[in-house]
């Protein structure tokens, strides 16, 4: 650990030369010295495409589960990896999120169930837009909710809020500096000759359009080659290799590196599943491949970060559930409410939050699919007041009325 | 030190409330007035060299080597009448021979479909033939077609109407989209064009109006599989809010039913597999409507959905959004509400006569003006194809300045959201995409970019490396670009992809 702080005092500062050193910099250089300025971190996850909630938090207490999904239920817990992984008696993992098992034990993983939007929109695209803007049925909104999640901050960090993804997201759209990041090692201009020439020619330029954002650009650039050099995770964690598991690396090493981040977020898709959802056992599949990567990722985020754990809270979204009686394909259709999780060190782990409205017939929303008891944003206003300390809530997420928060942060 | 930053935190807490508390957050669009702004720059006329850079700038691609040489030799007067008129101007032979390899441009919606699915069977990996033309091809078009300003104004018409490449079935209709739907009516009446649009199956699918039915009625869905019924009131909407009224257009809810109830049973036969458009009256509400204070009798049929586009195409907020809309594209993101509202008049004196709005933008001094001078960020398509031009580069596959293109953060054909990109000047310039744009700016000029080849000797002939900054910029850069470069000195294509990445060269 000491051999980060003296990287950072010996090139991050040089880089910079004495006397000009940024103050989002220079906190993070002394970092260790005053540990109040650790910053907290939020990071969302999209899972794009309706992840199918009910098999991935199996109620395998739900008579009414089988009934509905003859072929692809997950069976009740059963002591090998074929059936569901029981948390509570009624409710059990998915077998292909076992590496998730140990984090609930531990306190570290709390779920939410039957929550979702209250639009009844089963269009990916519009739903997507949604939740991302956080402003369910309004269409037009520019700005997301992890944008207005951000205080505006004299001196703030250019890498406060940071997307893994090729485009800046919806989510994080709107007048707090924002980067999208394809990769840490992409996020630079080689040639340093050139690099210096443009930032000569955009630092001093007239343009104002120009000049504000290129600042911001180059200061973003340094840091990512401060982090590119440090070490990366230790080598008893392994990140899965797909996009999402290299996203959450990148972002565990933004924040062991203590550059001023506050929210990051990343996407992974895949899980629109009309066919095939599983293979010829339920518990193999396109499903148990996507969630064996999401809870390996997790997984390995959570190893990596340690200690650091105690300011990072991880919270996955998806546009919406998917139907509760399985279709003629091995598959499920568009439906409405759905799960998510709650990792980080500050969560009250080991719990299931929300009310399960049931599976039987009457309890379904239009006779077909989990209705919705908590709406999404109860959720992510907890997370963001406690997170980021932003109280306005009712600015972050306009027209909604605030629920009690459901507690899932201690 | 500690003291600042508690300081510096409780400061941070303050302007937290007090920067959310100061008004409704803003959104992409600009409204003239709204913020007013120095419109005195309006009012300032261009010199007459800077006039022509200004027509290549704003009404073409960006300006190849030898452009304002030509523009000089030939008027502007001629030019621009030329480009208003596109049927008289020869297209390049070259992008004649450089689209004719792009077969599937020419396929109909049925023969997309079954180009996929031979695809699909072959088990083909990547992006389809189908969709790499349509990519391909508007790239090339802007590169090299002669009819500049009727590209920039296809771009312009179907960001308008967008339409999401990869929504389902939409695969299949982009392409006679583009072709048959907007570029026909580029020069015509708004009218023509909206209702073509409305009728294409791609709008129809994309806003999925092809399963919106009047209330009573339970219809199957193609796979039978289970009963829809209802409304849907996706395309109502946006055909109020995007398409033609705007935003602040002056309707409400109720509007939006009542126009969705008018074009129940607008569908589309066999969409999945590529089908057209057709009228199904089984499907269509017959009550009586109210739209905007007109009544609709009851039993109007089809005629309903055309009525309404009538009333849409002639009304004052329509004339007014699209002159807005114009007029934030080709002179300022906040343009002056003079020249807007004297475009709006001539959208309803002409009967939305598109070719007259704009020559009342080209005539206007507003347009020829300093306020409008360099006043737009290139978007990510304009930078790219810009930087193809101004380097005079030969491109034999447009395949990788797509890439560059979706990096930036424009995918062509894949704008989820039925708004289209926005032509606003902050909305294109991020850290990530500022570092992109010169990374490829470096790539270009070092032809490390495939399938486009950059011949450096023009560069290299050059004894100054300022002259390399004149031949790509059209003028000398800014001081502190030119210091820059003069600092840097380097080899001529070093000085060429500076100038590229250039603040200067993001503008137009």
């Amino acid at each position: 650990m000491p051999s980060r702080r003296v990287f950072l005092k010996n090139s991050a500062l040089a880089m910079f030369g004495i006397g000009v050193v940024p103050g989002w910099l220079s906190r993070a250089v002394y970092a260790q010295e005053t540990p109040g300025t650790r910053k907290k971190v939020l990071v969302a996850i999209f899972q794009r495409g309706a992840v199918d909630g009910l098999n991935v938090v199996i109620p395998h207490g739900e008579q009414a589960y089988y009934a509905l999904r003859p072929s692809i239920a997950i069976p009740r817990p059963n002591g090998s990896g074929t059936g569901a992984i029981d948390l509570d008696g009624y409710f059990g993992l998915h077998p292909a999120l076992a590496s998730l098992k140990p984090l609930w034990t531990a306190r570290q993983l709390a779920i939410v169930e039957a929550v979702g939007s209250p639009d009844p929109t089963r269009s990916h695209f519009d739903a997507q837009d949604y939740m991302e803007s956080g402003t369910p049925g309004i269409r037009t909104t520019s700005v997301g909710w992890l944008n207005r999640a951000l205080c505006a901050e004299p001196d703030a960090s250019p890498v406060r809020a940071v997307s893994l993804t090729p485009d800046l997201p919806l989510s994080l759209r709107g007048p707090n500096a924002a980067v999208a990041v394809g990769s840490i090692g992409d996020f630079q201009i080689r040639d340093t000759h050139a690099a210096s020439a443009f930032e000569a020619m955009y630092g001093s330029s007239p343009d104002r359009v120009m000049n504000g954002t290129a600042r911001e650009t180059f200061e973003a650039m340094r840091v990512m080659q401060s982090i590119e050099h440090m070490p990366d995770a230790p080598k008893d964690v392994s990140y899965p290799k797909g996009r999402l598991g290299q996203s959450l690396r990148q972002i565990a090493r933004m924040i062991k590196a203590d550059v001023g981040l506050e929210v990051a977020f990343t996407d992974v898709g895949g899980w629109d599943t009309h066919v095939n959802e599983t293979g010829p056992e339920p518990h193999t599949g396109q499903l148990a491949n996507l969630l064996r990567d999401l809870g390996d990722s997790l997984a390995a985020l959570s190893r990596d970060l340690g200690d650091r754990m105690e300011d990072v809270t991880v919270v996955t979204m998806s546009e919406f559930g998917r139907t509760a009686k399985e279709n003629g394909n091995r598959g499920t259709d568009h439906g409405h409410a759905n799960v998510m999780f709650v990792l980080g060190g500050n969560v009250r782990g080991r719990h299931i939050f929300g009310h399960w409205p049931g599976l039987e017939r009457e309890q379904l929303y239009e006779g077909r699919d989990l209705n919705v008891t908590t709406d999404f944003r109860t959720v992510l206003s907890e997370l963001v007041g406690k997170q980021t300390g932003n109280r306005e809530i009712a600015r972050v997420f306009p027209g909604f009325r605030p629920q009690p928060p459901l507690g899932i942060l201690v | 030190m500690v003291v600042a930053k508690a300081f510096g935190s409780v400061l941070g807490f303050f302007l937290c409330g007090a920067l959310l508390s100061a008004g409704p957050l803003k959104t992409g669009k600009l409204k003239p007035g709204a913020n007013p702004p120095n419109y005195a720059a309006f009012n300032r006329p261009l010199s007459e060299e800077d006039q022509l850079r200004h027509a290549l700038d704003r009404l073409t691609f960006g300006p190849r080597p030898g452009d304002l040489e030509r523009l000089d030799q030939m008027g502007l007067k001629r030019w621009l009448d030329e480009q208003l008129h596109p049927e008289k101007i020869a297209e390049n032979s070259l992008l004649i021979e450089k689209l004719s390899p792009l077969t599937s441009l020419n396929l109909a919606p049925p023969q997309t479909y079954a180009l996929y699915e031979s695809e699909k069977s072959a088990g083909q990996k990547g992006p389809n033939p189908a969709a790499r033309d349509l990519i391909d091809a508007k790239i090339l078009r802007a590169i090299y077609s002669n009819r500049q300003f009727a590209e920039l104004l296809d771009d312009f018409w179907f960001n308008h109407f967008n339409v999401f490449l990869n929504k389902g079935a939409d695969r299949y209709f982009l392409a006679v989209y583009e072709r048959d739907t907007i570029r026909p009516h580029l020069f015509g009446k708004f009218y023509d064009l909206l209702l073509a649009t409305a009728e294409s199956p791609a709008m129809l699918f994309y806003l999925d109006n092809w399963q919106s039915a009047g209330p009573d009625l339970a219809v199957r869905a193609p796979n039978n599989k289970r009963a829809r019924r209802g409304l849907n009131e996706n395309y109502g909407r946006e055909l109020l809010e995007l398409h033609t009224l705007g935003v602040n257009g002056g309707y409400m809810q109720k509007d939006v039913i009542e126009v969705a109830r008018c074009f129940t049973g607008w569908t589309i036969r066999q969409p999945g597999k590529g089908g057209e458009f057709f009228y199904s009256d089984r499907l269509h509400d017959k009550g009586a409507k109210v739209v905007l204070g007109h009544v609709i009798p009851a039993g109007g049929g089809m005629k309903d959905g055309l009525e309404v586009l009538e009333i849409l195409a002639h009304h004052p907020a329509t004339a007014h959004h699209i002159s807005l809309e114009l007029a934030q594209r080709f002179v300022a993101d906040d343009p002056p509400p003079s020249l807007v509202n004297r475009m709006s008049e001539t959208f309803l004196k002409s009967g939305g006569d598109l070719r007259k709005v704009l020559q009342t933008m080209l005539k206007s001094p507003e347009f020829w003006s300093e306020g409008a001078y360099q006043a737009k960020v290139k978007t990510p398509f304009e930078m790219v194809v810009s930087a193809v031009r101004a380097a005079n580069a030969n491109v034999d596959s447009a395949n990788a300045l797509a890439g560059q293109i979706q990096k930036l953060g424009e995918p062509l054909y894949r704008k989820i959201e039925p708004t289209g990109y926005s032509s606003a000047n902050t909305e294109w310039i991020n850290s990530a995409s500022l570092l992109d744009r010169m990374n490829f700016a470096l790539a270009l000029a070092q032809n490390r970019v495939k399938g486009v080849h950059v011949d450096t000797g023009s560069w290299e002939s050059q004894r100054d490396p300022l002259q390399v900054a004149r031949s790509i910029l059209g003028a000398l850069p800014g001081a502190q670009t030119e210091a820059a470069i003069e600092q840097q000195g380097g080899a001529p294509n070093m000085v060429a992809g500076l100038t590229l990445g250039s603040p200067e060269f993001q503008r137009r």
